[in-house]
């Protein structure tokens, strides 16, 4: 027994060297990395947000200059929305899919190392902007013309366009590997009816980056045309039109709200049934309804759009979609809380903030349902009705399920439970915070409070709403901090966690904590939805954890067909490797040199990245013989 | 933890069916998302037009260079099938030789372009119609380019002996990847040549 | 304060707050001043009670479980998935047939304020800059055309056409109490309407991040009887007053030769600057800097020396007049009534 897990360590092991931090392909490494660099990211967000509720809790202050708040609102946005909320979802779906499935690793491990370097690389190329004190100012959303070189002379938005292109190779890059992941590389007998939901949530989202993500790029890459090489798409004068850089925004960018908090529904869709101690009611609902989500998600870009003169049977269409959409999260908040009724909840801090998330998730769902209805977003949209909307869904859907997740799964990840005492702490001063903050944003809005403002006068009627909002906020980022002081605490003092501290259903609490290396001894073979409640839940086909292929010639896993997971086979996964890294320097070259105008220097890095790309692709003794995997 | 190995009877096999194959989903999902790039300029073009007095502003694009140019493509398809069918059966000469005429088919795709291009009494930025034009058109010419540099790796690599008839992953990846940029050439050619002849007046 | 049964209680709250925060000023949507914005405002307290009902409802379905919560993890107590039989019914179709309400309401509201119900006898064309709002009364007769900046004056109950464009970047125009806000768009021309119900002095603000100076980018629409609208209109229509006195006199002077008229038209001053707000009527109008600062004669003298203090980033430069050049100036200001 021994001897297997000692050969499967050594093929499976990264060398604590500096060559093994920088080559290592280890998912679970990959995943921490993207969760530790996207908190980051959410604490720099954070911190713009802070100095932006200091300005506006008072009328006419002049802590900040307009210039500086404009950097600080286009950077909050910005950062959050694209370098926090997607990576850390991609950061839990890195670390825990292999693992769920019952596989040794995600498709393409070198791929998925890449995609963190230029997630890491991209976020500094961005905030470089910070030294120079050129960040982005237009806002997060950057319509034209006001970004045309015209009316924004200096780099700022050049950053933005380059600095989210450059993202968005690691987005692209990471949702392929996740669909390729779903569909190969599954345990034998995990057929696509015992996919854990968060698998179905984060597939559904990958699907949509590689629709929804060209169409930013295209915007981008207009707009840095129209900057730098003189071109025209939406410069009226000459023919061009404002308005096509708010649709192929929009049409991105909607689908790109779905994408960053599905994940999150998927993760809560696997924590109830652990604290309700049944499994999920309606899974195939839910199931459909992420699917239904994600497509639908793709109808309704126009709700953004709704005041710029468009015809009226347009603005109907879109309105009616956009009221169809909420159908589908109807179904899913319903599931969850069918899944509650009649059970006796477990109240540890997961289910608190699962508990919390679904509050919210209503919340920001309706107050969106208010600004489907056309005549009334004509009132509401630019003002701090959304900005409360905006933050119900975002911080509800997202930044709890994730908060709820960090706790659920960082036993398994370290080992150590996280203080059960700080948790409740953790999660009440975060949900008293946020809605402080931003229930009196709604209040706001409908006293005519538009956005995106330094300042606002007195005797407007703002005042209140807008101190209680800044006193919310600080509280809100006193909760984020109790997280941050009880992760350090597990660290040290947390009692010691066990395979399965919750007594969880999926593959992942099947395996030590943390997982070895190589995630299983041997390949399972599942047979339910829920393996490790099948003598409980007395079904009568009984997943094989324990005893099963032990695939040590090399990095092997196993590989099925998509729907049903039969047809074993096996594949050979590939080394350590410093080709992502050179490929993620080589586009930081090409990226710095777009931003500079140094053409050569980009043409160099094109042609480094070009090698790199050979390289990595050419087959190494290992695999020359074993064409199946690239 | 307890695990009881399974002993095999024989070593388990690779896959032989491409859909258990991750490389091969990989470039099927790089081929969705690039075609919805191009999906996205040609929304871009007809959105604009359609919001124009008059387009293209001047006369449709002639088809002197861009006819022949679409059928060298075409052609380039062809011999890089007929290559392919070549390493199925495992003659490598064949393949070796299909695809270094769709190289060159490729290239001359390319030139014939550039001089298109040079020919043009407008630029990418004289109006909203030469930025379309020249950047539709240029995002194909990149994917050519790239197109050409994964023909010439895998090129390199069947001159070596990398692939076998029942193992040439990458030689599939590749011919999807050109048919792929063909498909994008007719999309493209139909929107920008053919229709403002479908209803464009002197 | 109103402690009516059938609203709901959100509605009430929000009631009790908008007078709890002294905010009967509040250029509210929610206390329309016109027919179409009272048509949008009940639309919004009905999604308000539609929405507080739904939560209430989920909250409770949430929080009556808890009751029987656990506190320790058993071994044995798993159990099958249950209830699923109402996921469909409480989450599909109870939503469907809420929404399709919604959608009904939705349309009803559209064709109610499209379009006005009488056709309007006055055009005005609205300018969005950087950051101030160019205001044209349209008339086939150009000698009737009216052009003041960040003002609009319209006679009570009477539907007024407005053609909303953009002289830059993208910009916004939205007086909540009287409609709902429409963009203005460079390229585009958005056709729109707005009316008064009620005399007042309605609030609009600029309702689209148009650059550093988009928080003051205000204007104001003052809705009076048909008789002071008609003989506003005819101040306006009439040329800047010649000066009377020696004080007034050197006032024009200075005016002529400062950097003013770079950017300023007084009309019959021969004057003609196009970059800035027309100033002929200066006098009456109601704020400085679309809503930077209020009118007076010691607000007025701080903007021209330095309007930079009051909206940074705005186009007017600071204008450096020795003291006797500056009482001057603002005495033949302080006459263009």
């Amino acid at each position: 027994m021994a001897t297997i897990a000692e050969r499967l360590h050594e093929e499976w092991t990264t060398p604590h060297t500096l060559y093994g931090t920088l080559a290592t392909v280890d998912h679970k490494t990959i995943g921490k990395r993207y969760l530790v660099t996207a908190f980051v990211f959410l604490l720099l967000g954070g911190l713009e947000a802070a100095l932006m509720r200091a300005q506006l809790a008072r009328p006419n202050q002049h802590l900040l200059t307009p210039e500086m708040y404009d950097q600080l609102f286009t950077m909050h946005g910005t950062t959050m929305i694209f370098w926090y909320a997607a990576p850390i979802l991609s950061g839990f779906s890195n670390y825990l899919w292999p693992l769920m499935l019952g596989s040794r690793d995600m498709a393409f491990p070198r791929l998925n190392a890449v995609s963190y370097w230029i997630f890491l690389f991209s976020g500094i190329f961005l905030y470089t902007s910070l030294f120079m004190g050129q960040m982005p100012d237009r806002g997060w959303f950057a319509y034209a013309p006001l970004t045309e070189l015209q009316y924004s002379p200096a780099l700022n938005m050049d950053f933005y366009s380059l600095g989210l292109i450059f993202l968005s190779i690691s987005t692209t890059v990471g949702a392929i590997n996740f669909i390729a992941t779903a569909l190969t590389l599954r345990a034998p007998g995990m057929s696509i009816n015992r996919l854990p939901v968060m698998i179905w949530s984060t597939l559904t989202i990958s699907t949509a980056v590689l629709f929804a993500m060209p169409s930013l790029s295209v915007a981008l890459a207009f707009l840095f045309f129209d900057r730098h090489l003189g071109m025209h798409f939406f410069q009226a004068a000459q023919g061009g039109s404002p308005l096509l850089w708010q649709h192929l925004f929009w049409i991105f960018g909607h689908p790109w709200v779905y994408i960053v908090v599905l994940p999150g529904m998927g993760m809560i869709s696997m924590i109830i049934p652990t604290f309700c101690r049944r499994p999920l009611a309606g899974y195939t609902y839910v199931v459909l309804a992420t699917v239904l989500t994600g497509i639908l998600g793709f109808g309704v870009w126009v709700h953004h759009m709704f005041a710029t003169g468009l015809p009226i049977l347009a603005l109907s269409f879109f309105s009616a979609v956009s009221l169809t959409i909420v159908i589908p999260s109807g179904v899913s908040v319903f599931a969850w809380l069918a899944t509650l009724w009649g059970s006796r909840p477990l109240l540890r801090t997961p289910m608190l903030f699962a508990l919390g998330f679904i509050a919210l998730f209503v919340i920001g769902g309706i107050s969106g349902v208010m600004t489907a209805a056309v005549p009334f977003d004509w009132q509401l949209n630019d003002t701090y009705f959304i900005v409360a909307h905006i933050h119900y869904v975002l911080i509800g859907i997202n930044v709890f399920p994730v908060l709820g997740a960090f706790y659920y799964w960082l036993p398994k990840m370290t080992g150590r439970m996280l203080s059960e005492r700080l948790g409740k702490w953790n999660f009440w001063v975060m949900f008293i915070g946020f809605n402080v903050a931003f229930f009196p944003m709604h209040i706001a809005g409908l006293l005519g409070m538009p956005r995106r403002v330094y300042t606002y006068p007195s005797g407007m009627g703002w005042d209140t709403t807008n101190l209680i909002s800044s006193l919310g906020a600080y509280l809100f980022a006193v909760g984020v901090l109790l997280f941050i002081v009880n992760y350090f605490w597990s660290r040290r003092h947390g009692e010691t966690a066990g395979d399965n501290p919750w007594d969880a259903a999926s593959l992942e609490w099947s395996v030590s904590s943390p997982p070895p290396e190589y995630n299983f001894a041997v390949i399972p073979t599942v047979r339910s939805r829920d393996p490790l409640w099948e003598d409980r839940l007395g079904t009568p086909a009984r997943s094989s954890i324990y005893s099963g292929p032990v695939l040590e010639a090399g990095r092997e896993t196993t590989s099925t067909r998509p729907l049903d997971a039969d047809d074993v086979r096996v594949l050979n996964m590939p080394e350590d490797s410093l080709w992502p890294l050179i490929v993620a320097l080589a586009l930081l070259v090409i990226f710095y040199g777009l931003l500079l105008g140094g053409w050569w220097v980009a043409l160099a890095g094109a042609i480094v990245l070009f090698i790199a790309i050979s390289g990595w692709l050419w087959p190494t003794d290992v695999t020359a013989e074993k064409e199946a995997t690239s | 933890m307890s695990a009881t190995a399974r002993p095999m009877a024989e070593p388990m096999a690779e896959p032989t069916s491409v859909v258990q194959m991750p490389g091969w989903w990989g470039m099927i999902c790089l081929i969705a998302t690039e075609a919805s790039l191009f999906a996205y300029l040609l929304f871009s073009y007809f959105y604009i037009g359609a919001q124009a007095a008059q387009w293209p502003p001047t006369t449709p694009p002639e088809l002197r260079l861009a006819l022949p140019n679409t059928i060298i493509l075409l052609v380039s398809s062809a011999t890089l099938i007929w290559a392919e069918s070549g390493m199925k059966k495992g003659q490598r000469t064949r393949y070796v030789i299909g695809t270094a005429i769709t190289i060159m088919l490729g290239i001359i795709f390319l030139c014939i372009q550039l001089l298109e291009y040079h020919g043009k009494n407008f630029g990418p930025s004289s109006h909203a119609y030469g930025s379309l034009f020249f950047t539709i058109t240029g995002f194909h010419f990149a994917h050519v380019t790239v197109g050409l540099l994964m023909l010439a790796q895998v090129e390199v690599r069947a001159m070596l002996g990398h692939f076998s008839a029942s193992k040439h992953l990458a030689v599939r990846n590749t011919s999807m990847y050109w048919h792929f940029v063909d498909i994008v050439w007719l999309c493209v050619f139909f929107a920008l040549y053919i229709t403002p002849r479908l209803w464009w007046h002197p | 304060m109103p402690a009516d049964s059938s609203r709901s209680p959100l509605a009430a709250a929000l009631l009790l707050s908008l007078v709890a925060t002294g905010c009967a000023h509040a250029p509210s949507p929610m206390l329309p001043a016109s027919e179409p914005a009272a048509h949008l405002a009940t639309l919004g307290w009905w999604l308000i009670a539609v929405a507080t009902i739904v939560f209430l409802v989920v909250l409770f379905m949430l929080l009556v479980p808890l009751r029987k919560r656990r506190h320790t993890i058993s071994h044995a107590d798993i159990a099958p998935p249950h209830n699923e039989g109402m996921i469909l019914i409480a989450g599909a179709l109870v939503p469907a047939m809420i929404l399709i309400g919604v959608y009904i309401g939705t349309l009803q509201t559209l064709s109610a304020t499209a379009t006005p119900p009488v056709r309007p006898k006055y055009m005005i064309e609205v300018t969005g800059h950087q950051w101030w709002w160019e205001i044209h009364y349209l008339n086939a007769n150009p000698s009737g055309e009216i052009t003041t900046a960040n003002e609009i004056h319209i006679p009570v109950g009477e539907p007024i056409a407005l053609r909303v464009v953009s002289a830059d970047v993208a910009h916004s125009f939205w007086v909540p109490q009287l409609q709902g806000k429409i963009d203005a768009i460079p390229g585009q021309t958005n056709s729109f309407w707005i009316r008064a119900d009620k005399p007042g002095t309605y609030r609009g603000e600029c309702a689209e991040y148009c650059g550093m100076q988009h928080a003051h980018m205000a204007m104001v629409v003052v809705a009076e009887s048909k008789e002071q609208f008609e003989s506003w209109m005819r101040t306006q229509l009439a040329p800047a007053p010649e000066p009377t006195d020696s004080l007034t006199t050197l006032g024009l002077t200075v005016f002529k030769s400062a950097p003013c008229v770079l950017c300023h038209t007084i009309r019959g001053t021969g004057t003609g600057g196009r970059m800035g707000p027309d100033l002929t009527h200066i006098a009456t109008r109601l704020t400085l800097g679309a809503g930077a600062v209020d009118n007076s004669p010691g607000t007025l003298a701080g903007w021209i020396a330095n309007a930079q203090a009051f909206k940074p980033g705005s186009d007017m430069p600071q204008i450096q007049l020795d003291g006797k050049s500056m009482s001057a100036l603002l005495a033949y200001l302080e006459t263009l009534r």
